[in-house]
């Protein structure tokens, strides 16, 4: 990534200094390193939001760039939040019960601290052994190169099977779907190893910084989610600011085109999956920590429709129209159903934005579809940069006129 | 002479209905062809069936030298084995400039890591400007193809065929929807092309066909009707019939 992309890519550079200047205002104003002017309940929403932009910007690479409507991006998302939670939340007990077996007259074995651990965390779906998925759980080396390969090796496995026997469009989406569904109902099970319906919890705190307060470790986090939203942010925009991009984009507007120049669309197609799974499970390992708990809920297939809604709010195919969005709709949507909003009593009827929180956002998608079907990132362009896309489109070149009837 | 591509009794069937039927065509390494027939005479099944997009139900297809079988392999693995395809309705990526369409054709690795660590060097520069001046873009190359009159997307999209330095070229209709002068650059533009490969040309314009001078096929019903110089097959009697005299 050499200097002369960022030259020839100023939006690029704008977002970043946008991202840094967000970053620096919420620590000035944060409770942990500055006024304390925002609660630190709010610097973990702004970090969380941060999350659900990265993921988007996974969303845009497959979807706006490559055309494939994946509905299943959330689960990899999800999938990063439970890697990362099984170590936070296995650690975490670990200290608890070696606290508590330090009262004993004996020092506990090895064996005893991990019953006991086995009795704590799994207790609630009536169980105490260790299942052996969680046989990592106290690495964080392990369980961080799990976030990456788990969601990866899931979308490899998945992409490969999908893309070889080429499904498009509209059944792929629903393949994406139903393995998104699949692995939540697989989740919400007591046996899975994974605590069920009731998920991971206690993630906010960090083993081995147990006395350091949520006020600092919140900000941490936002720091952590930020500079993984510029990372990704820079591999998205380099990525399709070249060549690849172009042959994505060609996938996506033409895919039998690119066969026939003799470019293996599977295999693109497989990489983009694959890749943008792998941004997904990263900035959910980031965003559960900061939420506390994640259960299987969280994977549902809603969230990942819900992914895609906010991509094409914020413009398809444009890496800040995909920011915009998920930031607009998911902070408007934490406001709504937070009872922040104020109620509007009609007299015969008081409007709860609580419950009328979902058609307010269906109102405004079909909004953003009919009248800016490119987005708010597309208007964003017509706007500010691209003053040539706002005049209609050039006429046609003389040539066309001579034509014989 | 060895040919270069040998397609022998082949056939295919959509719902029963035999759209290739015994089809049997060969064409040497630098060599022009026209390939003329009625709608429906299964010229583009033809070049679906050389290029990989539909299998058919019998027959050979062999390429190269030494020969190799083109029924076991890829579109894109056939694409790079050096058979490019124009298309019958232009198709260019329209949201992409000029450069970049004819770029992504150029014969480079196509593999997604070496596309990923792409630079557009001089080199390739060099060449995208001098194609562009080929096919009459070379002071269009910024623009978006969409913008492009089209003739010009035709062009274009014989460009990124040259781009891709292919052995065997097929070419679907086109001339379709071209003025008279834009035809002419045309017609130029496949014969040199033909200079240094194979080129089949499937064309619907009978004046088109002669000006190509060449070597004629004509199919009717999924098979060869008559072959040989474009006089010969218009005084052939049943292509009178079927074709010219409708
Ligand atoms: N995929 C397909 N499914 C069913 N019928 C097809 C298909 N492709 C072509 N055909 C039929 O095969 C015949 C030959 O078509 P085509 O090769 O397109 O003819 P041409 O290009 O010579 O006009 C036509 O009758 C067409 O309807
Ligand atoms: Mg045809």
């Amino acid at each position: 990534m050499e200097r002369t992309f960022l030259i020839r890519h100023p939006s690029v550079m704008i977002f970043i200094a946008l991202l840094a200047l967000f970053t620096l205002g919420a620590t000035i104003l944060s409770e942990g390193f500055g006024i304390g002017l925002i609660s630190t309940s709010f610097v973990k929403t702004l970090g969380k939001t941060l999350c659900l932009c990265l993921v988007a910007i996974a969303m845009d690479l497959v979807w706006g760039y490559c055309g494939i409507l994946s509905l299943g991006h959330f689960a990899f998302f999800g999938l990063g939040g439970y890697m990362i939670g099984m170590w936070l939340m296995y650690e975490r007990t670990k200290g608890i019960v070696v606290d508590q077996l330090a009262a004993a007259q004996l020092p506990p074995t090895p064996e005893e601290v991990r019953e006991a651990i086995g009795a704590q965390i799994f207790g609630v779906v009536g169980g105490s052994e260790i299942p052996t998925i969680w046989m990592f759980a106290d690495s964080l080396i392990i369980q961080l190169a799990l976030v990456v390969l788990v969601p990866g090796l899931l979308a490899l496995v998945f992409g490969w099977l999908a893309f070889r026997s080429r499904v498009t469009g509209v059944y792929l989406s629903i393949l994406t779907q139903a393995m998104t569904l699949a692995l939540s109902l697989y989740l919400f099970q007591n046996d899975s190893g994974l605590r069920g319906n009731n998920g991971l919890s206690g993630l906010q705190n960090i083993p081995g910084a147990e006395n350091i307060s949520q006020d600092v470790v919140s900000v941490w986090f936002l720091w952590a989610s930020a500079l993984a939203l510029g990372a990704g942010y820079l591999l998205a925009a380099w990525l399709v600011a070249g060549k690849f991009g172009n042959v994505v984009r060609g996938i996506r507007d033409d895919e039998a085109r690119v066969r026939f120049l003799g470019y293996n669309v599977e295999a693109y197609k497989l990489v983009v999956f694959t890749l943008t799974a792998v941004i997904a499970g990263i900035a959910g390992a980031l965003y559960y920590p900061q939420a506390g708990i994640i259960n299987p809920a969280e994977i549902a297939p809603i969230a990942s429709i819900y992914l895609a809604v906010w991509v094409a709010i914020g413009g398809r195919g444009r890496l800040y129209g995909a920011v915009i969005g998920a930031a607009l709709v998911s902070l408007l949507s934490t406001w709504f159903t937070s009872g922040r909003a104020p109620d509007i009593p009609l007299g015969f009827y008081t409007i709860e934005w609580v419950d009328w929180w979902l058609v307010l956002l269906g109102f405004g998608f079909v909004l953003v579809t009919l009248f800016a079907p490119q987005g708010l990132g597309g208007l964003v362009d017509r706007l500010v940069r691209n003053p040539r896309a706002a005049r209609p489109q050039p006429a046609r070149p003389p040539q066309s006129a001579k034509e014989p009837a | 002479m060895s040919s270069l591509l040998e397609v022998a009794g082949v056939s295919v069937a959509f719902d029963g209905f035999k759209a290739i039927n015994d089809l049997s065509f060969e064409i040497g390494a630098a060599e022009l062809r026209a390939i003329i027939g009625p709608n429906g005479a299964g010229k583009t099944t033809f070049m679906d069936i050389v290029t990989g997009k539909t299998r058919p139900d019998s027959g050979r297809v062999d390429y190269g030298e030494p020969p190799a079988s083109l029924l076991r392999m890829s579109e894109s693995e056939i694409a790079r084995a050096g058979i490019g395809r124009k298309f019958q309705r232009p198709t260019v990526f329209e949201q992409q400039s000029v450069r970049d369409n004819l770029t992504m054709a150029l014969d480079n690795a196509r593999d997604p890591l070496s596309v990923v660590f792409y630079r557009p060097f001089a080199t390739d520069m060099d060449r995208v400007a001098e194609l562009a001046r080929e096919i009459g873009l070379a002071d269009q190359l910024n623009r978006m193809a969409g913008e492009l009159a089209h003739g010009q997307k035709q062009w274009l999209e014989i460009g990124m065929l040259l781009a891709q330095d292919p052995k065997l070229l097929l070419v679907d209709e086109p001339a379709a929807g071209m003025t008279l002068d834009e035809r002419e650059h045309t017609t130029d533009l496949l014969k040199r092309a033909a200079e240094t490969r194979a080129v089949i040309v499937v064309e619907h314009d009978m004046e088109f066909v002669r000006r190509l001078n060449c070597k004629v096929t004509v199919l009717h019903e999924g098979s060869v009707l008559a072959e040989g110089s474009i006089d010969h097959v218009t005084g052939h009697q049943q292509v009178i019939d079927v074709y010219l005299g409708r």
